[in-house]
């Protein structure tokens, strides 16, 4: 530790490179932490899935919708120990742009079966009693700046009421919060009774998948197998996997994102990597007769590579450590922007811990061949230089 | 002067070699920018080119009115139907029945909403462009299908003569179609009569296609069905329809791709910075020298500027060549959140993209020599020619 101040002015006597080194890693660590965040975005709702729920979906295709009375009978299925039907709502707020998703469902069940939803006993009661009641996601509700009485209007556009209106207004009754804050599909919920009631005849009764809590999640398997067996041969089949695999599958259907940014960031990384190593080499080259003098001094061959590795070590995390923060600070800015389109996006301890270890790993990579050649170096020809 | 200029830039272009391992960082990290970039917006390219060439002029879509702006959504009764097969301006109608189904991707064996269209025989009159390319139509009356090239390259048994299940029966598929390469592609197509009674829809559909007496003119027919109190309908122009579809996901597309290059640009522009400092002064003698041999300080800065853009060109070109011989033509298919289905497309890098891409290039290979031109001109030339 006793070296650090040596390591310091060397890397910043020719203060130029360092910085213009310096810029380019943060810009690339930037980038990694946009770009992970915005993947994170849409591999979340396959991490946050409870691993004791399964969800029941129609066999051929999600839009075809299930009849209700189907609930009844998986709930009697063995391994069963609660079951609730949501509905895809669609719709719009105010504009497109203002993505979120919408369900219609049994207040009480759903937070039963939900139970990292946290929500005021008082206001889910209230949810429960008032039939055109709504509650949404505190976060939601913040960004639209809804109070707690406001009205909420909704413009139908795969249910239309009976009365020939597609307008649907809710009163917003309550907000909940999702325990470790990890859900990134939060959704704002109303009540299925009204809706079922005011929606047009013919489509009355019509769910869109339901969700079951299992005793023993080890046994979704088959719990899942029995669930489809009660339905198979009804005109209405059923296709049932765990909530992580459904969300996974529906994830999936945008193609892979992951692969996408990926491939992105190597880009990125091999263009860094080569010149970080470039300017390490360098610096080296010009410092040769110095590490001479150095060892003259008495200072060990180990310690010498030592000081050169920590030096490109240092560099690289001070780099990463800029860049993480600044993506962060950039998501902040631009996150509200940015969730219209892709849902909640947020920086998690996952991405930042690990752009710091690749920070930390790519100065290990940059810095060890000339540490490796300053080890090496023979005293009397290098000041011989 | 010119002559200096010439001789000096030549001069240097011809010693470049010799710092082959430090100009490698301009033409990689310019490469890896110009790579990024153009594949990006090829493929927000491919993707709108794909849904445009689906309408054309003469068309037109006729869907439930209010905010539905989707064949899955809308629903449209038979005698709403045949009201608009009898309006002025319309030439032709086919009634369709959109519908999606689960079926695995090949690329993931994992469903993917895949669009199933049962249509009338008009709807064949109606697009022109798609033509059975393999097998036959299918026979009104049969559970049989025919499908788009995209759909049988893209999802797992699709394939002629193959049968797949749809709704607990069992479908052949009997012809593969191609459609000039649009969305239609993408699709599985079946007789109209057979879908209303397979997907349980009755007489109703989801949707009209009309072709009109006179291209793109469809206001009149919005006006008779507005004044129609028993009518809740919405035309569109078919280009238009797959316009505003495209939209979304190709804004999203181009502004991530020019996002993401613009962090990358800042950092290549930096590390070319910082290649040219290095090149001005492992050259510091040699153009001392030339400076006091009687070269003026411009010929010096021009030669600095000819060697970074000369490096971002070679880098330019680089990764142009990359995203062309890597992407160019490759398919890939996605959920269309206009449509709520799969649309195949194809990367498609055009000569615009291209000139964007080596733009780019030339900018960044500008702004990275000319500082370090600046500083070569400026240098002292007797404490230059010491070496200090």
């Amino acid at each position: 530790m006793k070296s650090f101040p040596l390591i310091w002015s060397n890397l910043f006597r020719r203060r130029v490179r360092t910085f213009l080194t310096l810029f380019s890693i943060i810009a690339a660590f930037l980038l990694f932490g946009l770009l992970r965040s915005i993947a994170g975005a849409f591999e979340m709702g396959v991490n946050v899935a409870g691993v004791d729920r399964l969800m029941v979906s129609p066999k051929y295709s999600m839009v075809d919708g299930l009849p209700i009375s189907h609930l009844a009978q998986i709930e009697a299925v063995e391994g069963v120990a609660g079951a609730t039907h949501m509905t895809w709502f669609g719709g719009t707020y105010q504009n497109p742009t203002n993505f979120f998703p919408k369900f219609p469902v049994q207040p009480r069940v759903y937070f039963d079966l939900y139970s990292e939803y946290i929500i005021d006993p008082l206001q889910l009661d209230a949810f429960e009693r008032i039939r055109t009641a709504a509650v949404a996601p505190a976060d939601l509700a913040e960004e639209y700046g809804w109070q707690i009485g406001d009205r909420i209007p909704i413009e139908g556009d795969i249910w239309l009421r009976g009365d020939g209106s597609d307008l649907w207004e809710f009163e917003l009754v309550g907000t909940y919060t999702v325990r470790d804050d990890e859900s990134t599909f939060a959704s704002f919920l109303f009540n299925y009774d009204y809706f079922d009631e005011a929606r047009i005849p013919e489509t009355q009764g019509i769910v869109s998948n339901f969700v079951v809590r299992v005793t023993d999640p080890d046994q979704a398997g088959e719990i899942s197998a029995r669930i489809d067996a009660q339905f198979e041969n009804s005109i209405n089949p059923t296709r049932t996997a765990t909530e992580e695999e459904s969300n996974r599958q529906f994830a999936a259907q945008v193609g892979d994102i992951g692969l996408i940014m990926n491939s992105i960031l190597s880009a990125v990384f091999f263009t860094i990597l080569l010149l970080t190593a470039n300017t390490m080499t360098q610096a080296l080259r010009e410092r040769i007769p110095e590490l001479a003098v150095l060892k003259t001094l008495g200072f060990t061959d180990r310690r010498v590579a030592l000081l050169v590795l920590l030096e490109s070590v240092l560099l690289c995390g001070l780099g990463g450590a800029v860049g993480i923060a600044l993506s962060g600070f950039a998501l902040q800015a631009l996150g509200p922007e940015l969730e219209g389109f892709l849902g909640q996006i947020e920086m998690t301890a996952a991405t930042t811990l690990s752009g710091v270890g690749i920070a930390l790993l790519l100065g290990v990579i940059v810095g060890l061949n000339p540490a490796l050649s300053a080890r090496r170096l023979q005293v009397v020809e290098a000041l011989r230089k | 002067m010119l002559a200096q200029i010439f001789q000096i830039s030549l001069l240097n272009l011809r010693n470049l070699p010799q710092r082959l391992g430090s100009s490698s960082v301009i033409v990689v990290g310019i490469g890896g920018v110009v790579a990024v970039l153009v594949a990006i917006l090829a493929m927000a390219a491919g993707f709108s080119a794909t849904l445009n060439r689906s309408g054309a002029p003469d068309r037109a879509i006729v869907l439930r009115g209010g905010s539905s702006s989707a064949e899955l959504s809308s629903t449209i009764d038979n005698q709403s139907r045949q009201f608009v097969g009898t309006l002025d301006g319309v030439r032709l109608s086919s009634g369709e029945l959109y519908t999606v189904a689960d079926i695995p991707k090949r690329a993931t064996l994992l469903p993917s909403n895949v669009v199933i269209r049962g249509v009338e025989q008009s709807a064949f009159e109606i697009r022109p462009e798609v033509r059975i390319i393999e097998g036959r139509n299918f026979n009104p009356g049969r559970n049989e299908l025919i499908a788009g090239r995209a759909a049988s390259e893209q999802f797992v048994g699709i394939d002629l003569g193959a049968s797949v299940e749809l709704r607990q029966s069992e479908w052949e598929i009997v012809g593969i179609f191609e459609a000039d390469g649009s969305a239609y592609e993408s699709e599985l197509w079946t007789d109209l009569a057979i879908a209303q009674s397979a997907f349980r829809r009755f007489n109703t559909i989801s949707s009209m296609r009309l072709q009109l007496e006179q291209p793109g003119v469809t206001d009149p027919l919005q006006e008779a069905f507005d004044i129609n109190p028993s009518i809740d309908l919405a035309v569109t122009s078919e280009e238009e329809f797959f316009r505003s579809q495209s939209q979304f996901l190709t804004t999203l597309i181009t502004g991530f791709g020019y996002g993401v290059a613009l962090i990358m640009a800042v950092g290549a522009m930096f590390a070319a910075l910082n290649t040219m400092y290095a090149a001005v002064s492992t050259r510091t003698v040699e153009i001392a020298t030339l400076r006091a041999l009687g070269f003026g300080a411009t010929p010096v800065v021009v030669s600095v500027l000819a060697e970074a853009v000369a490096l971002a060109l070679i880098g330019g070109l680089l990764g142009a060549a990359v995203a062309w011989f890597g992407f160019n033509g490759y398919t890939v298919s996605t959920l269309n959140q206009g449509s709520f289905s799969q649309v195949a497309f194809d990367f498609a890098v055009s000569p615009d993209i291209l000139v964007t891409g080596i733009v780019w290039a030339l900018s960044l290979g500008l702004a990275g020599g000319l500082f370090p031109a600046l500083q070569a001109a400026r240098m002292p030339i007797t404490r230059a020619l010491r070496g200090d």
